[in-house]
């Protein structure tokens, strides 16, 4: 590599860095908690009795009660409200019902009611106040809503340019030495500079990957929209210009989950979205089927439901730009492999922390170098040091 | 652990294996349970072991 290509990598790896480096530090700090999310609920809330543990509320297995029983009993502790979401479990009777005053209320006026479908009992109602809530929201959009997630998206662009500039140097630093080196014993500064690329290289795979994942995650909000006016539109436009279904005329749940499991046999749903909101139509419960393994519990397959008579309108896979995000979501929390997987995370984690920190700390050790010093520097491995 | 100059791919070879691993670990848990779950433990627990070796063999 000649001397002003690797100057101009040198360059874009500096700035593309330093811009990022504040928020991607913030961003796996809070997100080294919210790795073990499930486990801290555990641990601060106990986990919760239910009546037939291991029976999945996703299912129709004997036992669970009906789901207008279910929802009769969350609105009637929520008195005024109209439901918008219910989810379902995959491993336990739990499951939860979202209501709010309106049916295109915004997630800030909703509220969530964790029920057991084997009893009816309400369990909790999580309030958005907890320590792992606030770690959320600041890992999420730093509490500004959109403008706040896009931006944290383009801060992990730079971070992928970060990545990918790091690695074409990481080319001439190494030419003389072999994998893994860590000159430990000579200068505070060649043992940062060689922990640096020790663990931005091994690391690399993983960071590109949680990198990219979320910054399609930031998208969530735009996809979901291009959905609701693309497909959706599509997939009701019998029902184009009605007016929209007020909460009185909703008809059964149960009868409805059942014209929807005959359209799609074989599959149990995650979640039912309500008509009026982000997820459905003004007309429509959308039952949203998820397929049996790790990968297409992922992939969901909205049908739609007329919400008044029960019938079935009509079904379709997520068109792709959804499917894309629904994949993001497990490659960027880590959560699908068991805990074991859960501590490889966080340890990479870690790993990300230290390049970030060393990379700063290499960065503020020359700062009033010259550029042509520092990428002498990178040029031999770091033999050369960088006077002043 | 000075060595005469190295080729890209010398250079490249251990990273880029390090890190197909650790992309076949990340899809590996998607596609199923199991023996997948531990297929990707494996995969992506070297990039892990990778830095715990260098720290003992190549610390100089």
């Amino acid at each position: 590599m000649t001397r002003s290509s690797i100057r101009a990598w040198f360059l874009i790896h500096k700035w593309t860095s330093l811009v990022c480096t504040v928020f991607l530090l913030m961003l796996c700090l809070t997100g080294l908690p919210l790795i073990f999310h499930d486990e801290i609920d555990v641990l601060t809330e106990g986990a919760p009795q239910v009546g037939l543990p291991g029976v999945a509320s996703s299912s129709n297995a004997p036992g669970l009660l009906p789901l207008d029983t279910i929802m009769r009993k969350a609105l009637a502790t929520r008195p005024g409200e109209v439901p918008l979401f219910m989810a379902f479990d995959n491993e336990s009777p739990l499951m939860t019902v979202t209501t709010g005053p309106r049916p295109d209320a915004p997630g800030a006026e909703m509220s969530l009611l964790v029920l057991d479908r084997s009893t009816g009992r309400l369990v909790s109602s999580p309030t958005e106040d907890g320590v792992m809530h606030f770690l959320l929201q600041l890992h999420t959009d730093m509490f500004l809503g959109l403008p706040g997630m896009l931006f944290l998206g383009f801060m992990g662009l730079l971070f992928t340019v970060a990545i990918v500039s790091g690695v074409v140097l990481y080319a001439p630093f190494m030419r003389k030495f072999a994998f893994g080196t860590l000159r430990t014993s000579r200068s505070k500064r060649l043992k940062w500079l060689d922990y640096h690329n020790l663990l931005g290289i091994v690391a690399l795979a993983w960071t590109v990957v949680v990198g990219l994942t979320g910054v399609v995650n930031t998208l969530a909000t735009p996809i979901n929209k291009m959905w609701q006016s693309a497909e959706l539109a599509g997939m009701t436009r019998a029902y184009a210009g009605r007016e929209a279904l007020p909460p009185s005329r909703y008809g059964s749940l149960d009868k409805a989950m059942a014209s929807a499991r005959k359209a799609l046999p074989g599959n149990n749903p995650q979640f039912i979205g309500f008509p009026g909101g982000n997820f459905s139509s003004a007309h429509h419960y959308a039952v949203f089927f998820q397929g049996d393994t790790p990968l297409t519990e992922r992939l969901l397959t909205p049908a739609l439901i007329d919400a008044e008579t029960g019938t079935f309108t009509d079904a379709r896979p997520m068109p792709w730009y959804n499917q894309a995000l629904a994949l993001s979501q497990p490659l960027h929390f880590g959560d699908y492999g068991g805990l074991p997987l859960k501590i490889l995370w966080a340890v990479l984690d870690l790993f990300t922390i230290v390049i970030l920190g060393s990379g700063l700390y290499l960065w503020l050790g020359k700062r009033r170098t010259t550029v042509d010093a520092l990428v002498r520097e990178v040029e031999t491995g770091g033999v050369v040091a960088p006077v002043a | 652990m000075k060595r005469p100059h190295q080729t890209l791919w010398q250079v490249f070879a251990l990273p880029i294996a390090i890190a197909v691993l650790s992309t076949v670990g990340l899809i590996a848990a998607l596609t199923g349970d199991g023996w997948r779950d531990v297929l990707s433990w494996v995969a992506l627990g070297v990039p892990v072991l990778a830095v715990g070796w260098a720290m003992k063999a190549r610390r100089s």
